[in-house]
């Protein structure tokens, strides 16, 4: 009778809650039993917690902080939080978080895909596997790493390039460049999509892999090709995960501070041109503004640090919530 | 796998079929052309006649075959070379960020490197080393690590084997929203924490706290999925033989798990090694020995690679490099051993 009740339940499903609950409590009567359940569920207890102080600390120096700013928080263009009227807004820096993180995302998605379909379906099998052992490690290089690399490798290369987007698309304004090193906002969006490449091709690589076998043996019977299959059975399958894995990876380019750090020179205002240096993410402007930060300037920053903060939270929160989804209804025809 | 290796050549039933040779003479014969085209318009990159040899590779192999064997067909080849292609592209410059890591961290790296600090050396100058660097980040780790492994997997244990009802979805939930805190709002936590409102200097520890923000996600997920796999005959066989819950757990759960825990364990801690925002915010750096973690600046490998950047001198570069070399072996041992523990105490 008591074991029943001690019996753990299958971890997946959430299961009736209220009688278990009670079932837990009493087999918990032994005092080991009793300070094991204590620990463990105070652990539990800790981390929300923990969340409950990083939010209300983090909203509360920043609201010390906006509450004495004079210019508009959200759309001014001043950073100046130790000014005699403090002024200081979030435009730029929104605006530098966003372009950079969108141009990461269009360059790295589709190669993600692609490196992600040739590691399961196009690849020897051998140089597949290779490939995806690498990447996986690649996954693991420091930011720090990618923002040196960036900084002294990569600058110098983007002159080639930044030449011939001026000479052919200059006219549109987007990709005027004025010449001086290559440390704008493109760049950074590059370094950016090299760094979230890895986790993108992880995961996508991992759904595409769990496409069910019969969907690819029954296109190819009707006499699909390759890229046939792939579009009518792996993509389709795949869709919801790849969405959800770029969410991930856009997380990691928003939140990301060193590298872009190391590669932008920045400035406090919008250049119309991507190949202009200049511009700010929320990270980088903490990063190299914090040094010389009175408190009140620390104060501003942490404001900013708020806003990219609730930024991540909404795009991880939308990734989780498609993976959710896909859960309900992917496992029907395994 | 593809479908011409399962059917017998027969033209009359299948079209045409360009030979194997085709797309590897496309490819050189559009390396040639491409190379050829920017020496002769006088562009230096090698990204532009790699990216024009590219092009010229996808818009040949469409075009012939089309012309031969049909659209399908050719929308195959295309899909097929744009495959490869951003194979090519994304290994490229991920393959020159080792490479030239490897190239330039060699120059300065040997035992003197490792085992001397900057205590004495100007930014300028070359000398000095990464051994004030190796300590911070070895401790600063170590506590971050002390403070997330048991919080982590009692955390783990607590949602596998008694967790239900609201406490535990609500612990879910926030673990999956601590997953995606960006480090420097963790250091920016830890700073109107510990610095503003509790008046502590920078020093070590502070950072191990912000580290362990980012750790503890990591380790409660791998050792919840860990724990799962546990089977359940295995708890109910030790229950049906009166051990206590809790004894159960720690006797036959954790120990048939151990493999996979401490391989996430390694994971999380391979992470937070190369974290460089926290530690710049809290730890602040400095240049000279500083083995106590509680009191004062402290230095951490990844933060003397962006001082080090910042000095902005070629000797300062060279360390630079060294240094990074050396996080990316450390980290690249961690993840291997972590994985070769996987392996070894994979679940039999």
């Amino acid at each position: 009778m008591d074991i029943t009740a001690q019996k753990p339940a299958a971890p997946p499903s959430p299961g009736p809650a209220a009688p278990e609950d009670k079932g837990a409590a009493r087999g918990a009567t032994r005092p080991g039993d009793r300070i094991f359940l204590g620990f463990s569920r105070g652990s539990g207890i800790f981390v929300l917690v923990l969340m409950a102080a990083i939010a209300a600390f983090l909203t509360y120096r920043a609201s010390l902080a906006i509450s004495k700013d004079e210019a508009n928080f959200f759309t001014s263009f001043e950073w100046n939080p130790t000014g005699v009227p403090p002024e200081f807004g979030i435009a730029v820096l929104a605006f530098g978080t966003v372009v950079s993180s969108v141009i990461a995302m269009v360059i790295a998605v589709p190669i993600s895909v692609g490196i992600a379909l040739f590691i399961t379906h196009y690849a020897p099998r051998r140089l597949g596997g290779t490939v995806g052992y690498v990447i996986d490690l690649l996954a693991a290089v420091p930011s720090i790493v990618y923002g040196l690399w960036g900084a002294i490798v990569l600058v110098p290369h983007m002159d080639g390039l930044y030449g011939w987007l001026d000479d052919y698309l200059g006219w549109t304004g987007v990709f005027a460049w004025e010449g001086g090193p290559a440390r704008s906002l493109l760049t950074v969006g590059i370094l950016l999509a090299l760094m979230i490449l890895p986790i993108i091709t992880n995961v996508s690589r991992e759904v595409f892999r769990q496409v069910p076998r019969m969907h690819e043996e029954a296109a190819l019977a009707l006499g699909a090709t390759r890229w046939e299959v792939i579009r009518m059975s792996v993509l389709p399958f795949g869709r919801s995960g790849v969405i959800s894995a770029s969410m991930l990876g856009l997380g990691r380019a928003l939140g990301e501070t060193m590298a872009v750090a190391m590669v932008l020179s920045p400035s406090f205002d919008i250049s119309a041109s991507l190949l202009d240096a200049g511009g700010g993410t929320f990270a980088q402007n903490i990063a190299s503004k914090f040094n010389e930060a009175t408190v009140m300037g620390q104060d501003a920053l942490i404001a900013s640090g708020m806003v990219l903060f609730v930024i991540t939270l909404l795009v991880n929160g939308a990734a989780r919530l498609i993976i959710a989804r896909r859960k309900e209804y992917s496992g029907a025809n395994a | 796998m593809s479908n011409a290796t399962l059917s017998p050549r027969r033209d009359s039933l299948r079209g045409a079929t360009l030979p194997k040779w085709f797309a590897w003479a496309v490819a050189a014969g559009s390396l040639a052309l491409g190379y050829g085209i920017s020496a002769a318009a006088g562009l230096h990159s090698d990204v532009q006649w790699a990216l024009i040899a590219a092009v010229l590779f996808v818009v040949g192999s469409y075009a012939v075959s089309a012309k031969i064997e049909g659209a399908r067909q050719a929308k195959d080849r295309t899909a097929t070379s744009l495959v490869w292609v951003a194979f090519l592209l994304a290994v490229t410059p991920l393959a020159s960020l080792l490479w030239e890591t490897a190239e330039r961290g060699v120059k300065v790296l040997d035992g003197y490197f490792l085992t001397h600090s900057m205590g004495v050396v100007a930014d300028a100058e070359p000398g000095g080393g990464i051994y004030h660097a190796l300590l911070g980040t070895l401790e600063q780790v170590g506590l971050a690590a002390l403070i997330s492994v048991p919080v982590g997997v009692l955390t783990a244990i607590y949602l596998v084997e008694y967790g239900r009802g609201k406490l535990a979805k609500a612990v879910t939930f926030f673990v999956d929203v601590m997953t995606g805190i960006p480090s420097i709002v963790a250091g920016l936590f830890i700073l109107s924490l510990w610095v503003l409102i509790l008046k502590m200097g920078p020093s070590g520890f502070a950072g191990s706290l912000a580290l362990s923000i980012l750790m503890i996600p990591v380790v409660v997920r791998s050792t919840e999925e860990m724990l799962k796999l546990v089977p359940n005959e295995l708890r109910e066989a030790s229950l049906a033989l009166g051990v206590p819950k809790w004894r159960t757990i720690l006797k036959v759960v954790l120990p048939t798990s151990i493999g996979g825990i401490i391989t996430g364990i390694m994971l999380a801690v391979a992470r937070i090694t190369g974290e460089t925002a926290p530690v710049l915010l809290l730890v602040w750096g400095t240049d000279f020995i500083n083995a106590n973690p509680f009191q004062d600046p402290q230095e951490s490998l990844p933060m003397y690679i962006y001082l080090q950047f910042g000095a902005g001198s070629d000797p300062a570069y060279d360390r630079a490099w060294a240094a990074a070399l050396t996080l990316i072996a450390f980290i690249m041992i961690l993840n291997l051993v972590a994985r070769g523990i996987a392996r070894w105490k994979a679940p039999r």
